[in-house]
């Protein structure tokens, strides 16, 4: 490949650098009027009523809303896929203003004003009753039978759903039983274990923030911070109880996202006070203190383990109870939870197999929504977690036990059947390890005793791309043929900040034979333009809107193919576009043929719908693929043919140029065609991208004071498509894990107000508290990537906070069960275990 | 009731009627359209309303338009050369991949230009102090650290490990 693979420089960066990039609020006409949402001063109750009589006579203020005043519609705000079958719809518990409050500062009135100031001032003078209710904020009380249920129409109990994962007939006392006459009840151990991880925010530097006004057409049109357009279109309608259509929603660039705007936040009540007040401009910029309590957190989840093995280190069974903390709201309800499970149970092959049973349960506190890699930072703190603890007490050597144990070469999980592809999990652990020094360092880090510590930990992850087949998976692109030979690409997908922007214009420059610097990728979504997609998560762009990117580029090189053959009498078989010329094809000997035999540990694979009734090998995007026939191919490898325009053939003489083409095709008084591409492409396909943290650390015991001396992270993401933003990527990733492991936790009181809902006392990573980055990969190219690419976005944050917590377990012996795992923790825990 | 300010912005003299409460960021997002100004908290945590008040770097979150009366004002629109040329520290961080949401660039790029202006060299854990006041969720800071390292740090001498 000639463009994807290199390290591109981003195509936003000049913009970003110049501070020219516009944002949502950069876009904000200054006369907007400002939209202030009341919060609830309670966190369990009823808004009995509001006085706003007084408010009402503040200079500046346009109008007042209360939750006795908005329409009686319940909405939902996941950012899926909307489903056409009742039963998978996301649950709507939501209304745009709450007389019910279920937490700390819920939405019960807005005000809309000329400045802050006016509208501060009318909110003091609003009068509101409240009944309340006692507080839970963890699921154990909510799910006590004096609790009060939360949402009484929608579940008679604060349990949203519970969800039981088993493997066929299981049960893990009939498999202790099995395992003890196999293997003697002095070869088979078990330990049980207790882990927790925190609720966090997801901290985008960019607040969420929009604003909306009536255009002139009657649409009520929202400018958003967000990574789910039309996603977010479809939600204002339902919420408004308005037609799609009369809703128009953009998204310019946007300040980091993370999960946090994979959500509907206050953008349908923005559209509604602006329709309230004759569709005059609202703005609605959060603070960051709502941010950070208003919006959407990971899920605090609590989980009970345990594990059966064989003294030689075999895992036999596993098994888990778990409770996710949902908050207040369903947001993305229990897809968190149940991805969370899958993980726990795929990472590691258990002889007798695995139960994971988990329960979401509303509390009140901010609901738990989308955050980066989706339940699976805490899928694998409890199993790496328990991993350890097992090494530990057994003295295994944690990297050997992994190797023995993990998931193997053409995993299919059982459950959906997703299936690992391209397989390297033991080869990142065994570049991490060589990174590392691993077995020098375990070592001389045996017995060591003193107030300075040092220890070296792993953990290990696994991710699927996308959400086929949960979910559906579709992306829409459309490509347009300017005069010069240059191209616009349209797309519904999103630039977050991830480089999407950029990867996107490789692949449209790779796939049409038109250089990058002619490919112009339009950034902003307007849903009145961008072709659909579901928007930026799941790690599923570069995959899924990738295919489409992919398709509707091949799409445009066979329409200007088709033109440069009417203008130069030659068959388009005889054609290829290549540096913005029509060139002579030449086609290559079999045995020039470019195919990549070198698949990991001899395994071989060749996708579903990859070969013809006649047993020839086809891209399965099937546009203009060569034939190749499967026998030719060694046995036992498998070959990854991909059709990127240039494999099967290389360019001869030129003969057109781009330019001379495009003109003729736009002004010809002979045939006249506007030469553009527009497709749709549903994904039916998944695989895993897998990979591991390697931590070396230093303990200060007397202070519980970390200092990570090596961090890395190895990673199995399919070929990279730009080597330098995909570095950039893991680094991020790596940072947000190290907040995870050490200072990040959103607290509430017992009366659940949250308690440091800012960014001072909510602890992110600073330069100060990351050490130097390193991260490797092993670049495998997968058959399902449309250029043997996988999910890279979200994978980085996985594994480090149990690298972490394993190398402290290595420095000190004690095993934390808890992140974060803050100086206090770890003091505590130390002055528990008598070593300080 | 407004008051009157004068200040030069980007080498440009302004006579501005604001009001005495205006914060210095939001008088320059709202009344000059400089938008390179962003803001991420408003309270002076995160850095990302940074501009140079006479040379200095400052939170303009923290900063009353007032205080600025006689003052130079530097943003990152006024980094830009003539003819669009970049400031170094601005070209180091598209070169070394520092960008990604692009939200806490400008306030970052100004500290950098401050570090360069300052005259001197800084090491790696220096850089990582200086720049502790800039929040960034995106980076790592690890490419950041990189791009400054280029303009403002030693040469170096070998890899990192």
């Amino acid at each position: 490949m000639e463009v994807v693979g290199k390290s591109m420089k981003r195509v936003d960066a000049y913009g970003k650098v110049t501070g020219e990039a516009k944002y949502a609020n950069d876009l904000c006409p200054k006369d907007a009027l400002i939209g202030h949402v009341v919060h609830a001063a309670i966190a369990n109750g009823e808004v009995v009523s509001i006085d706003i009589s007084e408010a009402e006579k503040v200079p500046g203020v346009v109008k007042i809303v209360t939750c006795f005043d908005v329409p009686d519609i319940q909405f939902p705000t996941a950012g899926h896929p909307w489903s056409v079958e009742e039963a998978h719809q996301d649950i709507a518990d939501r209304k745009l203003l709450t007389r019910r409050v279920r937490l700390y500062g819920d939405e019960i009135a807005a005000i809309v004003g000329v400045d802050n100031v006016a509208c501060e001032r009318a909110e003091r003078l609003l009068k509101i009753e409240y009944k309340e209710y006692p507080t839970f904020t963890e699921p154990e009380d909510a799910l006590k039978p004096d609790a009060t249920p939360l949402h009484p129409d929608l579940r008679p109990t604060n349990l949203l759903v519970h969800t039981s994962f088993k493997s066929k007939d299981f049960d893990y006392e009939k498999a202790k039983e099995e395992a003890i006459k196999k293997y003697g009840a002095a070869h088979v151990h078990e330990v049980e274990g207790e882990y927790q991880t925190p609720r966090i925010s997801h901290c985008h530097l960019e607040p969420c923030t929009s604003w909306a006004y009536v255009d002139v057409n009657g649409k009520v049109t929202v400018t958003a911070s967000t990574q789910i357009p039309h996603i977010m279109r479809r939600v204002i309608a339902q919420a408004l109880g308005w037609p799609v259509g009369r809703v128009r929603v953009i998204k310019p660039y946007i300040g980091g996202g993370f999960g946090n705007k994979q959500d509907i936040l206050y953008e349908p009540l923005n559209a509604y006070l602006s329709i309230v007040c004759g569709g005059r401009p609202v703005s609605m910029d959060m603070s960051r203190e709502e941010c950070i309590s208003q919006t959407r957190t990971r899920h605090a989840i609590h989980a009970k383990t345990r594990a059966l093995y064989t003294t030689d280190g075999k895992l036999l069974a596993r098994e888990i109870d778990a409770l996710a903390n949902k908050g207040a709201y369903a947001s993305h309800g229990h897809a968190v939870a149940a991805g969370s499970m899958g993980v726990y149970r795929n990472l590691y092959h258990d002889e007798y197999g695995s139960r994971a049973d988990i329960s979401t349960v509303y509390t009140n506190c901010a609901p738990g929504g989308a955050m980066r890699a989706y339940g699976v930072p805490q899928a694998v703190w409890f199993a790496d977690c328990q991993v350890d603890d097992i090494c530990h007490k057994e003295g295994f050597d944690p990297l050997r036990f992994r190797m023995d144990n993990c998931v193997g070469a053409g995993f299919s999980d059982p459950a959906n059947g997703i299936t690992y592809y391209s397989y390297s999990m033991k080869e990142c652990m065994k570049k991490g390890a060589e990174y590392i020094h691993w077995d020098e360092k375990r070592k001389a880090y045996a017995d060591q005793t003193g107030p300075i510590r040092h220890g070296v930990g792993m953990s290990i992850f696994l991710y699927k791309v996308g959400v086929y087949p949960i979910s559906l998976e579709t992306s829409s692109a459309r490509m347009v043929l300017n005069q010069d030979g240059s191209i616009q690409v349209e797309l519904g997908a999103t630039e977050i900040g991830q480089g999407a922007d950029t990867v996107f214009t490789q692949m449209a420059a790779e796939t049409t034979g038109i250089t990058p610097d002619r490919v112009y990728i339009v950034s902003t979504q307007d849903t009145d333009l961008a072709p659909f997609d579901t928007g930026s998560y799941a790690s599923r762009q570069s995959f899924v809107t990738g295919k489409a990117v992919k398709k509707c580029a091949l799409e445009l090189r066979n329409r200007i193919l088709d033109y440069a053959s009417y203008m130069l009498k030659l068959p388009v078989s005889e054609l290829m576009i290549h540096d913005n010329n029509i060139c002579e094809r030449i086609p290559l000997d079999g045995a020039e043929v470019q195919t990549d035999l070198s698949a990991g540990n001899g395994y071989g694979y060749i996708p579903d719908g990859s070969r013809d009734e006649n047993g020839v090998y086809r891209d399965w995007l099937g546009a203009d693929m060569k034939k190749w026939d499967i026998d030719d191919l060694p046995s036992g490898k498998w070959s990854i043919l991909r059709d990127t325009g240039k494999i099967f053939a290389r360019p001869g003489k030129v003969l057109l140029s781009l330019k001379d083409l495009a003109e003729t095709a736009f002004y010809s008084l002979d045939r006249s065609e506007h030469i553009t591409a527009e497709v749709t492409n549903h994904c039916k396909e998944n695989t895993f991208a897998s990979g591991c943290t390697f931590a070396d650390i230093t303990v200060d015991m007397r202070y519980g004071k970390v200092r990570i001396d090596h961090l890395v992270n190895v990673h199995d993401s399919g070929t990279l498509l730009n080597p330098q933003l995909a570095e950039a990527q893991v680094h991020g990733g790596m940072a947000m894990g190290i907040g995870y492991a050490l200072t990040e936790e959103l607290l509430y009181n017992e009366k659940g107000r949250p308690l440091n809902n800012n960014l001072l006392d909510f602890k992110i990573p600073t330069a100060m508290d990351v050490p130097d980055l390193k991260a490797i990969f092993l670049e495998m190219d997968d058959p399902m990537g449309p250029y043997g690419n996988k999910a890279l976005g979200e994978p980085p944050i996985i594994s480090v906070a149990p690298a972490i917590r394993n190398a402290i377990l290595n420095a000190t012996g004690v095993s934390m069960d808890r992140i974060p795992m803050t100086q206090q923790r770890l003091v505590a825990a130390f002055r528990e275990h008598g070593l300080i | 009731m407004l008051a009157i300010v004068h200040m030069t912005v980007n080498g440009v003299e302004q006579e501005l009627a604001v009001d005495p409460r205006e914060s210095l960021l939001e008088t320059l997002r709202n009344r000059l359209n400089l938008t390179s100004v962003k803001k991420g908290c408003g309270v002076g945590e995160c850095g990302a309303c940074t501009v140079m008040v006479d040379g200095t770097c400052v939170d303009s979150c923290l900063y009353l338009t007032m205080w600025a009366e006689g003052k130079h004002i530097l943003t990152v629109e006024g980094l830009k050369g003539r003819s669009g040329e970049l400031n170094p520290v601005q070209q180091a961080f598209i070169d070394e991949a520092a960008v990604q949401c692009g939200f806490c660039t400008p306030g970052l790029i100004m500290t950098g230009v401050e570090l360069v202006d300052s005259g001197r060299r800084y090491t790696r854990e220096e850089l990582r102090k200086l720049i502790s006041g800039h929040l960034c969720r995106c980076t790592g800071y690890e490419n950041i650290l990189n791009a400054l390292e280029k303009v403002v740090g030693y040469p170096k001498t070998e890899e990192k490990g």
